[in-house]
């Protein structure tokens, strides 16, 4: 054979395949554990969810600088499942079989939560769900660090009927078409019932998905509020808060007429729009940017440090929102139930996060309760201010622990508090 | 609202001392006073008290007819006091004035914190304020004091607003005034003077009318009736019965204008849909691209107005317009000349083709813009609205828009009814082989009329950038009602579009009032579905035309 064949047919392939075998020996020297972050980075819920891929980046970031997880390198894969829900499922998938990650921090709506269980009930993954939602729902493979209902919206209702938050009567429930509203307002109904709050002062109505005629909804609240002093309670999720939130403020309803308490709209939510007339509609949280405390100084600090070295779109204007904490305490609970377990393996760090304790940016250390998945959570409710801050008007005295199954559905009282099918350590 | 309250002996007494108190706060507002410090101790319990105490400190405030007293409380509720310690400051940019004393500040001390004023201070804080400001000279000032004072309105008020309205000229703040004295009327113990506040207030056409008599009507938990009279309350029942029927009509002009708004958004969306159908046959997959492309126009433009003119931001509207119609324009003319002119006479051809073409255009931008939406400000002269009556309030930026659209469709009249290119569009539509037999040049007249209906999606993407928000994806959000307008219309004429976009808003607004917004959207699509079945050229078919298969 000449030479060229010579080269092609031998000496090429053996020089791909050794320095291939150079290369693997690098790559194995680095210990690197795979994360998935499993967020919207497109579509309606792209403006609340991207930021916190982001901060899991970040948080990444910072865990890799001081030497990792268990002297693992975190390589965060991220896909986008474009606030698609069967998406959110297909893309599980893929992480779990495919990137084979040890955990996944993701998902905002309960659809998109509801529609990933059974892939990571299946396959035994783990996944870390840092958002406020409507309980009724206990997994195994979920850590819920965001609020239940009992730690945020039942808290924020009282505050409306007390003296303090105006004393309303009469409620306007409003919210997206999903299972989070509809669950939510199902326990909130309940709830005002038990207070003596009759059907007729409480009215129901829900807009699809990216919705932004809310004319004649406003027009509906002001007739509803004739009735008797009303508070309007929006689950509204994702894009569509910025043209209601508009058209509040150009149809003139005032907070001290009517005010809105919104349990989806936080700092990033309200970014877009213009808030000086929306200055005293109220949001409830566990965690709000303006709060006083050296641990969110330094949390605030470097999310700003890191928005300006990433060249992020927000880092003229850097905030940081409740999920955006609850992520961050999710990812450093997991390295240190990871230490605690000495291993990745998903039972045994599902084991090994019960009583985790953390210093939390909101002021207090968040503590993962013994048996039920969820943090035990200060409930803060805040005014909006006009530079599109909150100021907090109200707060509890100290955590409260969740209540996923919520007494106000009948049945519950018979739902363990404690996910089916746990391992021990 | 504030809640009613009853006339407890201690309550009583403190009305009265209150009743003295505002009335010679007024008093002596008016009068000038020698700058004395304000009293520390009242201060220091308004800004770091307990929330209970804090109205009596502002009764006690406006009582001092201090003119350092009624700046701390409008200052208060305009959220511009901030305290550095357990001083009180209130800030104005760069220098502060300390709220006791009046002496300045500056520079700004380093450890300024911001004061908490929760909902039920500012509305105390709101009706003081008011109160101050009704012995005001200016119009204007006492007509806004008389409406703050109206949501607040206190018995011990009623002497207050009774001189007032003695003094009081103005035919509009005496309205406001004497619904005031109604409304405080009602408690009163005299019968006869009850009687005649319900007959007053159920002449009124206000939403606060209604709330205040069905206070009347209100049981307590023994089942008692608030109001202790049979025929107050039947009065109080007719009463509310009559309010409701004039805030019908309201609710009615608001649920019409609704409609309009709705209709025109549909209008400007589709108006450009139909030349391209209309004219050429081509179902353009990418018409919604072609709207988010004038809303991102929009947003480059109004981009550059921030970065380069802060001064005349508001002007970057009457810029944006022509820049977006250009812009899709010139982005529809490429796509026709490229893509679509190969693919006349197949139909399913032009529909894949342009979807594809579709995709291409909102990855683009997605690549050049980002993922998220972009935020597109109003100019100034958009925000807010007018108040046509006292439960509805038509928003400036939907006015602004509605207008807009009849300019368009008038424009696209015009330019189709008069101008050589609208003959010749019109000529193409009508009959393509004769119209090029006898020398029009179909082909560039394609490529014009293309180029025109994408200039109107860019328009109608400007308008859009005001309302909604602005993001890849907004063109999929109006591609379905575009051509839903369209093909209830009828193809050809211009007159079909109109018609289908306002019936179509009607039909949306008033099924939503019924039935909520998910439910509408279904029920109007069911009906098109339906309509087109029994007639499939649509509302109005160009006369001769055949429909095609």
């Amino acid at each position: 054979m000449n030479r060229r064949c010579f080269f092609k047919n031998t000496l090429a392939p053996a020089f791909a395949a050794v320095l291939s075998l150079i290369s693997f020996q690098a790559m194995a020297d680095e210990k690197v554990v795979k994360v998935g972050v499993l967020h919207s980075l497109s579509g309606t819920m792209a403006i609340s969810e991207t930021v916190l891929k982001d901060t899991a980046l970040m948080t990444f970031d910072e865990i890799n600088a001081k030497g990792g997880v268990m002297g693992y390198k975190i390589e965060p894969v991220v896909v986008d499942p474009a606030s698609n829900w069967p998406l959110f499922a297909e893309k599980a998938r893929q992480l779990l079989t495919q990137d084979k990650v040890a955990v996944v921090f993701g998902c905002w709506t309960s659809v998109s939560r509801k529609s990933v269980l059974p892939v990571f009930e299946e396959l035994n993954g783990l996944l870390f769900y840092p958002v406020q939602y409507e309980g009724e729902e206990l997994s195994k493979n979920v850590f819920y660090t965001g609020a239940a209902p009992n730690q945020q919206a039942i808290p924020a209702v009282e505050y409306l009927m007390s003296k303090e938050g105006g004393g309303a009567k009469r409620f306007f429930l409003l919210g997206t078409d999903y299972v989070y509203p509809r669950t939510t307002n199902k326990i909130l109904r309940a709830f005002l019932h038990a207070k003596g709050v009759a059907d007729k002062d409480i009215a129901e109505v829900y807009t699809p998905f990216g919705h932004t005629d809310y004319q004649t909804i406003v027009g509906n609240i002001k007739e509803f509020a004739a009735g008797g002093k009303t508070a309007v309670i929006s689950t509204i999720n994702g894009d569509s808060n910025v043209p209601f939130y508009k058209e509040l403020g150009n149809q003139g309803l005032k907070a001290t007429d009517v005010p809105v308490v919104a349990f989806s709209v936080g700092e990033e939510e309200l970014r877009g729009v213009d808030t000086k007339p929306l200055v005293g509609h109220l949001a409830a949280w566990n965690y709000f940017m303006s709060l006083k405390n050296p641990t969110n100084d330094a949390f605030k600090k470097e999310w700003a440090a890191y928005a300006k070295a990433k060249n992020l779109s927000s880092a003229s204007k850097p905030l940081t929102d409740d999920p955006m904490e609850a992520t961050y305490i999710g990812i450093h609970m997991w390295k240190q139930a990871v230490e605690k377990a000495k291993s990745f393996d998903t039972d045994k760090v599902i084991a090994a996060m019960a009583g985790q304790q953390f210093k939390a940016p909101s002021g207090f250390v968040a503590e993962m309760d013994m048996k039920n998945h969820h943090l035990h959570k200060p409930v803060f409710v805040g005014e909006i201010k006009a530079d599109g801050q909150f100021t907090v008007v109200w707060k509890s005295k100290g955590p409260v622990k969740a209540q996923p199954w919520s007494p106000f559905i009948p049945g519950n009282d018979k739902k363990k508090d404690e996910p089916e099918g746990k391992t021990k350590l | 609202m504030r809640a009613r309250r009853g006339m407890t002996p201690a309550r009583g007494a403190r009305s009265i001392r209150a009743l003295l108190i505002i009335v010679l706060g007024v008093l002596l507002s008016v009068a000038a006073r020698p700058a004395a410090a304000l009293d520390a101790a009242l201060v220091d319990t308004l800004i770091f008290g307990e929330s209970d105490d804090k109205p009596a400190v502002v009764d006690a405030l406006v009582q001092s007819g201090d003119p350092k007293a009624q700046r701390l409380l409008e200052a208060l509720s305009n959220g511009s006091v901030q305290t550095s310690g357990k001083r009180v400051l209130i800030v104005n940019g760069d220098s502060a004035i300390d709220a006791v004393s009046g002496e300045t500040v500056s520079p700004l001390p380093a450890d300024l914190e911001d004061v908490v004023v929760n909902n039920r201070l500012r509305l105390e804080l709101g009706t003081a304020v008011a109160a101050l400001k009704l012995g005001s000279l200016d119009r204007d000032a006492r007509l806004a004091a008389a409406k703050e004072l109206a949501d607040g309105a206190d018995q011990s008020m009623l002497p207050l607003v009774k001189r007032a309205l003695e003094k009081e000229s103005d035919a509009a703040v005496r309205r406001v005034l004497e619904r005031i004295e109604a409304s405080l009327d009602l408690k009163a113990t005299d019968k006869d003077v009850r009687l005649a506040a319900v007959r007053r207030l159920g002449e009124s056409s206000d939403a606060s009318a209604k709330t205040l008599l069905l206070g009347l009507l209100e049981r307590n938990a023994a089942g008692e009736y608030a109001e202790p009279d049979e025929e107050v309350r039947r009065l109080a029942q007719q009463g509310v019965r009559a309010v409701d029927s004039r805030l019908a009509w309201g609710e009615r002009v608001g649920l019409l204008f609704a409609g309009i708004s709705l209709g025109s958004i549909l209008l400007l969306a589709a108006l450009g849909l139909a030349i391209t159908y209309g004219l050429m046959g081509v179902i353009n997959m990418a018409h919604g691209e072609l709207i988010m492309i004038g809303a991102y126009a929009t947003y480059v433009v109004q981009s550059v107005f921030k970065a380069r003119f802060p001064g005349h931001f508001d002007a970057y509207l009457v810029l944006a317009v022509p820049v977006a119609f250009i812009v899709s324009a010139c982005v529809g003319m490429i796509l026709e000349r490229a893509v679509i002119r190969f693919l006349y006479g197949g139909p399913l051809e032009t529909l894949l083709a342009t979807w594809g073409i579709s995709l291409t255009l909102i990855q683009g931008v997605r690549t050049l813009f980002g993922a998220q939406n972009v935020q597109v400000e109003n100019p100034s002269f958009m925000s807010g609205g007018i108040q046509l009556m006292s439960n509805v309030v038509l928003p400036w930026n939907r006015i602004v828009i509605i207008f807009f659209a009849l300019a368009v469709l008038a424009g696209m009249g015009l330019l189709l009814s008069r101008t050589r290119l609208g003959l010749f569009v019109r000529g193409v539509t009508q009959n393509r082989a004769m119209a090029a037999c006898v020398g029009v040049p179909t082909r560039r007249v394609d490529t014009w009329a293309f180029g025109l209906g994408s200039g109107i999606a860019g328009l109608a993407g400007c308008a859009l950038s005001q309302i909604g928000n602005v993001g890849p994806e907004l063109g999929q959000s109006y591609i379905v009602d575009s051509f839903m307008v369209v093909v209830l219309g009828g193809v050809g004429q211009l007159a079909g579009t109109v018609y289908a976009a306002i019936g179509l808003g009607f039909g949306n607004k008033i099924l939503e009032s019924w039935s909520g917004a998910v439910l509408a959207k279904i029920a109007v699509l069911i009906f098109i579905i339906v309509f087109i079945q029994k007639r499939p050229q649509g509302l109005f078919a160009l006369k001769g035309r055949a429909v095609d298969a």
